[in-house]
């Protein structure tokens, strides 16, 4: 993911509303898929909070960990984030439609 | 983007737009659906989508929408100024009970503006919603409602041109 298309996503990493996550799925996003002890590597963060965090993104979603040997690799969804991101810009056109419908409702006689 | 803002101006009356909005029957009309009550600050409101029936062609594909039960909350009703209701945004799957999910909040606002009326209408709550069903909406919703659209649209034009 580019830089700029990570900075144009980054309301949604925000509605997670913690800023470790955020980093975490940025720290994903730039260097794809990664192992816990690659994501804990100078992070302030423990191993343990590391983990709790990747499983509260895994139920979002967000990250999927699949095993390799002993280790857990982690990796972005980009597919669901862009999923919900349509989801929203989905929303917006049906009000946008919804407005067109009241104006013609309103802008005729009663 | 935890939220949608839509600001238009509408070349009506303030009195015409909040008519249009606050009574249920009037706002029925327009954005396609049957309510089977007034909306009363504080109170639920029940009804169902009751798409207009105007084109064959498409008429199997509306189908599974039609008489899809809705159930909204009616949060505020300031007269000429703003009405709010929660609701689950554009729930139409008949196979989904959406009752324990969060809801979102939509306001109307109003204001005088040159030559008519400034509406404001604001969808929040979107972040209370996990990305997981919004992503799963997103690709079941694809296409239905915008058939649904097309058929209201066609629908109105016909009545006005009237």
């Amino acid at each position: 993911m580019r830089a700029d298309r990570l900075v144009a996503a980054a309301p949604v990493f925000a509605a997670l509303g913690d800023p470790t996550r955020l980093g975490i799925v940025a720290r994903l996003c730039t260097h794809g898929p990664q192992s816990i002890a690659q994501l804990t590597e100078g992070a302030a963060v423990t191993r343990q909070a590391v983990t709790k965090h990747l499983v509260a993104l895994e139920d979002a979603g967000l990250v999927r960990g699949s095993r390799d040997g002993r280790e857990r690799i982690w990796e972005l969804q980009g597919k669901r984030l862009a999923d919900a991101r349509g989801y929203l810009a989905q929303i917006s056109s049906q009000w946008d439609a919804a407005i067109e419908r009241l104006r013609a409702f309103v802008e005729t006689d009663d | 983007m935890d939220q949608i803002e839509k600001r238009v101006v509408l070349k009506a009356p303030v009195d015409r737009v909040w008519r249009a909005i606050s009574d249920a029957k009037q706002f029925g009309v327009w954005f396609g659906v049957e309510l089977d009550g007034p909306f009363v600050a504080g109170k639920p409101v029940t009804g169902c989508i009751r798409p207009t029936q105007v084109d064959a062609s498409v008429a199997k594909g509306q189908q599974q929408y039609d008489g899809v039960r809705l159930e909204w909350h009616v949060e505020a009703i300031e007269p000429m100024r703003r009405f709010a209701f929660r609701w689950h945004p554009f729930g139409v799957d008949k196979h989904v009970d959406y009752s324990h999910e969060p809801m979102t909040l939509v306001e109307f606002m109003l204001a005088e503006a040159t030559g008519g009326t400034q509406l404001t209408i604001r969808e929040s709550g979107f972040d209370k919603i996990p990305l997981e069903r919004r992503a799963k909406a997103f690709a079941a919703n694809d296409g239905g409602w915008t058939k649904q659209v097309e058929l209201i649209e066609k629908y109105l034009a016909r009545e006005s041109a009237r």
